[in-house]
C-alpha cells in the first residue's frame, strides 16, 4: 500500500497553471503518475481533465508550474516533447485509418524501412509480436483491415499501437465510451495489462465501474483544482467516487486524504 | 519460443490456407461491399460479348484490338493522375488541360527548334508546377479541391489557348513522340517483351507467396500467373498478326508500343505507392487524415506532394495525346480527355472518397469508356425494344453511355461504401 507511495512517481506535475484566455482552466493543479499502475483521472464535464492531459501531450502547454519525469523537470512545449519521454495517447475518437491494416495501422507515421523501402515483414512480425505479449487474442489476423474490426478491437489496435514505441506512460481518453459489455472487458483488462507490465497508465473516464476495476490510483478533479488524489482500496465506494466529481468531496470525511501526503 | 505464441494467437496469418479459404474470404469481402475491380472487369467482358455480337467482323478484327489499345493509352495514363487526387479524397478537374499544356509548351519548343530532350524537360517542369500550383492551393490555402481545379480547369484552358494560338495547331516533328502511340515492336520483341514481363510477374507473385507463411496458397499463385499467361500469350498471337488493310502492300504488326510504356508506367508508380513511406501515408492521408496527423505524418505535405505527382503524370499523358494525332491544339486534353480519365480512375473501382484504388483500376476503366468509344459506332442504327430507332454512332449516344457508367460506377462506390458503414 505504502510501498507505492515511497516510489518516485514517473511523471508528476506541481502547481500547474492554465489559462486560455481569461479563463482559468487548470489551477494549481498536482498530478503523479507511477510506473505499474493504472491512475484514473475523473471529474465532471468542464473540470479540466481533458486539458490536463493536453498539456501533457503537449498540445497545450502549461503556463506555470513544473513538470518532473523520473524526478528530473523536463518541458513539455510540444507533441513532439511528449513523444520524446516515451508519453502515448490513446484518443477517444480512435485515430486509425479505416482503410489500413492492423500493422500498416500500428506503424503508421513510423514505418520501418530497408534500403529505403518499407520493411513489411519485420512490421508485421513485430506488430504480432507486441499483441501476442499483449494476450491480445480478439484480432485474428494483423492483415485485416481495421474497417473488418469491431470497436473493441479497434480500441484494442489503437492501445497496442501505443504500446509498441517503448512507451513509459499511456495515456487513454475514455477508452470504453462506445463499447458494449464484452468488449469492455476486454479492453479494461488490457489497461490492466498494461500497468502490470510496468507501464505508467492514465486513465480518463466517466465510467465509475470501469475506474474502480482497474485503477491503483484516482485522481479526481473539480473546478479545475486537483481535489483528491486517493488510492482505491477494497473500502473504496462508487459513491465516495461520485462526491468527489460532483462536490469535489469525499462523502463522509471531506476534505481529508488529499494530495501532498508524501511529506 | 516468441514464433510460437504468435502462431498460436495469429492463427490466420501463418497458418497455411487453402483455395476455399481465400476465396470465402473473397465472398466476404465482396458481399462487404470491397468491390475492388470486379465491376469494371465484368463491363469489358460484357462490353466484348455486345459489341463482338453486334458487329463481329470489324469489332473483333485484330487492328480494332490494337487500335483500341491505343485509343485508351493517354486516358489510362491521365487517369492514372487523377487517381492521385483521388486517393487523398480530393479531385481533380483539370488534369486533362494540364496534359494540354504539357503537350503544347513540348509542341511549341519542339516548334522553335529545341532538341526533345530540353522540350520535354521544360514541359515536365511545367505540368510538375502547374500540380504543385494546385497542391498549394489545396493543402497550404485550403480550398477545396473541386473549386481550385474548376478555376485552373479555366486557367489551364486559357493557357493552352495562348500557346497554340486560338484556332491553331502545332504539329510534332519529332519521331520519337510519333511512335509512342502508333508504332509497334516487331514480333519477335513481342514476345520477347511478353516473356520478361510474365517472368518478372510470376517471381514477384512467388515472393509474395513466400513472405506470406502461406497465408496466400501456393495454388491461388499458380491459377494468377497461368491466367495472366493465357491472356498474355493470346493477345501477343493476335497482335502479331498482319493488321494492314488487305489493299495495303505493307505489314502492321506486333504489339503496339503503347502497351509496354503504359505497363512500365503502371507497374513502376503500384511499387512505388505500395513500397514507400510516401506512398503508405497518401493512403493513411486518403482514408483518415486527422489520424494521419496524429500520427505525425505532414498532411499537407502529402497532398503537394500527391498533387505534383498528379500534375507530372498528366504531362506524361499530355505526350500520349499529342502522339495519337501527332499534333497539339486548343482541344488536346478537352472535353472527352478530361472527364473521361477522373470517370476511368472511378470506373476502374478507386474510390471517390479516399484511400481505396490502385493505378490498374485507372488502366481496367480506361479500357471500359475506351470500349464504349470504340465499339457504340460499330453498333450503328438499331430499334431499342422493337421502339425507337437510336443511332447508336451518334456522338450524343456515346456521351450518355459514359456518363452512365460513371454514375453506375459512382452509385457502387458510394453504396459499397454505406455497407461497409
Amino acid at each position: 500500500m505504502s510501498t507505492s507511495l515511497a516510489t518516485e512517481p514517473l511523471l508528476e506535475l506541481r502547481g500547474v497553471n492554465k489559462s486560455f484566455g481569461s479563463v482559468h482552466v487548470l489551477h494549481d493543479v498536482d498530478f503523479r503518475v507511477h510506473a505499474g499502475q493504472v491512475t484514473s483521472l475523473i471529474g465532471d464535464n468542464g473540470a479540466g481533465k481533458s486539458t490536463l492531459v493536453k498539456s501533457i501531450a503537449g498540445i497545450h502547454p502549461i503556463d506555470s508550474g513544473e513538470i518532473r519525469f523520473e524526478g528530473e523537470d523536463v518541458a513539455i512545449r510540444g507533441p513532439r516533447d511528449a513523444a520524446e519521454l516515451g508519453i502515448e495517447f490513446v484518443y477517444q475518437d480512435l485515430s486509425l485509418c479505416e482503410n489500413l491494416d492492423v500493422v500498416q495501422n500500428m506503424f503508421l507515421g513510423r514505418e520501418r524501412l530497408r534500403r529505403g523501402l518499407l520493411d513489411k515483414s519485420s512490421m508485421e512480425q513485430a506488430a504480432r509480436d507486441t499483441l501476442a505479449t499483449l494476450g491480445v487474442r480478439t484480432v485474428k489476423s494483423v492483415r485485416q483491415p481495421i474497417r473488418s474490426l469491431s470497436g473493441g478491437q479497434r480500441q484494442t489496435v489503437a492501445i497496442a499501437r501505443a504500446v509498441l514505441w517503448n512507451s513509459r506512460i499511456v495515456v487513454l481518453d475514455e477508452p470504453t465510451a462506445a463499447l458494449g459489455v464484452a468488449q469492455t472487458e476486454q479492453v479494461l483488462a488490457l489497461v490492466r495489462r498494461l500497468a502490470d507490465q510496468g507501464l505508467g497508465v492514465v486513465l480518463v473516464s466517466h465510467n465509475m465501474n470501469d475506474v474502480m476495476s482497474v485503477s491503483d490510483r484516482v485522481s479526481a478533479m473539480y473546478l479545475g483544482r486537483m481535489a483528491a488524489d486517493i488510492e482505491v482500496t477494497a473500502s473504496t465506494t462508487k459513491e465516495q467516487l461520485v462526491g468527489l466529481i460532483t462536490s469535489g468531496q469525499r462523502a463522509g470525511n471531506p476534505t481529508t486524504d488529499t494530495h501532498g501526503d508524501d511529506t | 519460443m516468441h514464433e510460437e505464441t504468435a502462431v498460436a494467437d495469429f492463427g490466420l496469418d501463418t497458418t497455411p490456407r487453402s483455395l476455399a479459404d481465400v476465396a470465402h474470404d473473397a465472398i466476404a469481402r465482396f458481399r462487404g461491399g470491397d468491390l475492388g475491380p470486379v465491376p469494371a472487369l465484368l463491363a469489358i467482358v460484357t462490353l466484348v460479348a455486345v459489341f463482338g455480337l453486334a458487329n463481329p467482323s470489324t469489332f473483333l478484327s485484330v487492328g480494332n484490338f490494337a487500335n483500341l489499345l491505343e485509343q485508351a493509352s493517354a486516358v489510362i495514363v491521365i487517369a492514372m493522375a487523377v487517381s492521385f487526387s483521388l486517393l487523398l479524397g480530393e479531385i481533380d478537374l483539370a488534369a486533362g488541360f494540364t496534359a494540354g499544356v504539357a503537350a503544347a509548351v513540348m509542341a511549341t519548343r519542339l516548334q522553335d527548334g529545341w532538341d526533345l530532350p530540353s522540350a520535354v524537360l521544360l514541359s515536365a517542369v511545367v505540368a510538375v508546377a502547374l500540380g504543385m500550383f494546385t497542391g498549394f492551393m489545396v493543402a497550404k490555402v485550403g480550398i477545396p479541391s473541386f473549386v481550385v481545379t474548376l478555376a485552373n480547369f479555366l486557367i489551364f484552358q486559357g493557357i493552352l489557348l495562348l500557346l497554340v494560338k486560338e484556332g491553331g495547331t502545332v504539329g510534332i516533328d519529332s519521331e520519337l513522340i510519333r511512335d509512342m502511340v502508333g508504332a509497334s515492336l516487331s514480333p519477335t520483341q513481342s514476345w520477347i517483351f511478353v516473356v520478361i514481363a510474365l517472368a518478372l510477374f510470376a517471381a514477384f507473385e512467388v515472393r509474395t507467396q513466400r513472405a506470406s507463411h502461406g497465408a496466400v496458397p501456393m495454388s491461388l499463385v499458380a491459377m494468377k500467373v497461368a491466367g495472366t499467361t493465357a491472356v498474355a500469350v493470346i493477345a501477343t498471337l493476335l497482335l502479331n498478326e498482319n493488321r494492314a488493310l488487305a489493299r495495303a502492300n505493307i505489314e502492321i504488326k506486333g504489339m503496339p508500343v503503347v502497351v509496354p510504356l503504359v505497363l512500365l508506367l503502371l507497374v513502376s508508380i503500384t511499387f512505388v505507392l505500395d513500397n514507400t513511406r510516401a506512398g503508405r501515408h497518401l493512403y493513411a492521408v486518403g482514408g483518415n487524415a486527422e489520424a494521419a496527423r496524429r500520427a505525425g505524418i505532414r498532411v499537407d505535405r502529402i497532398k503537394l506532394a500527391a498533387f505534383t505527382a498528379c500534375g507530372l503524370l498528366a504531362g506524361v499523358g499530355g505526350y500520349f495525346l499529342a502522339s495519337q494525332i501527332n499534333s497539339v491544339s486548343a482541344t488536346t486534353g478537352a472535353n472527352d480527355t478530361l472527364l473521361l480519365a477522373v470517370g476511368a480512375a472511378v470506373i476502374g473501382g478507386t474510390s471517390l472518397f479516399g484511400g481505396k484504388g490502385r493505378m490498374i483500376n485507372a488502366a481496367l476503366g480506361g479500357l471500359v469508356l475506351a470500349l464504349i468509344d470504340n465499339g457504340l459506332p460499330l453498333v450503328g442504327k438499331r430499334s431499342v425494344f422493337w421502339l425507337v430507332e437510336v443511332d447508336f454512332s451518334s456522338s450524343g449516344v456515346k456521351a450518355i453511355a459514359a456518363g452512365l457508367a460513371l454514375l453506375v460506377a459512382a452509385s457502387v462506390d458510394a453504396l459499397s461504401r454505406k455497407s461497409a458503414g
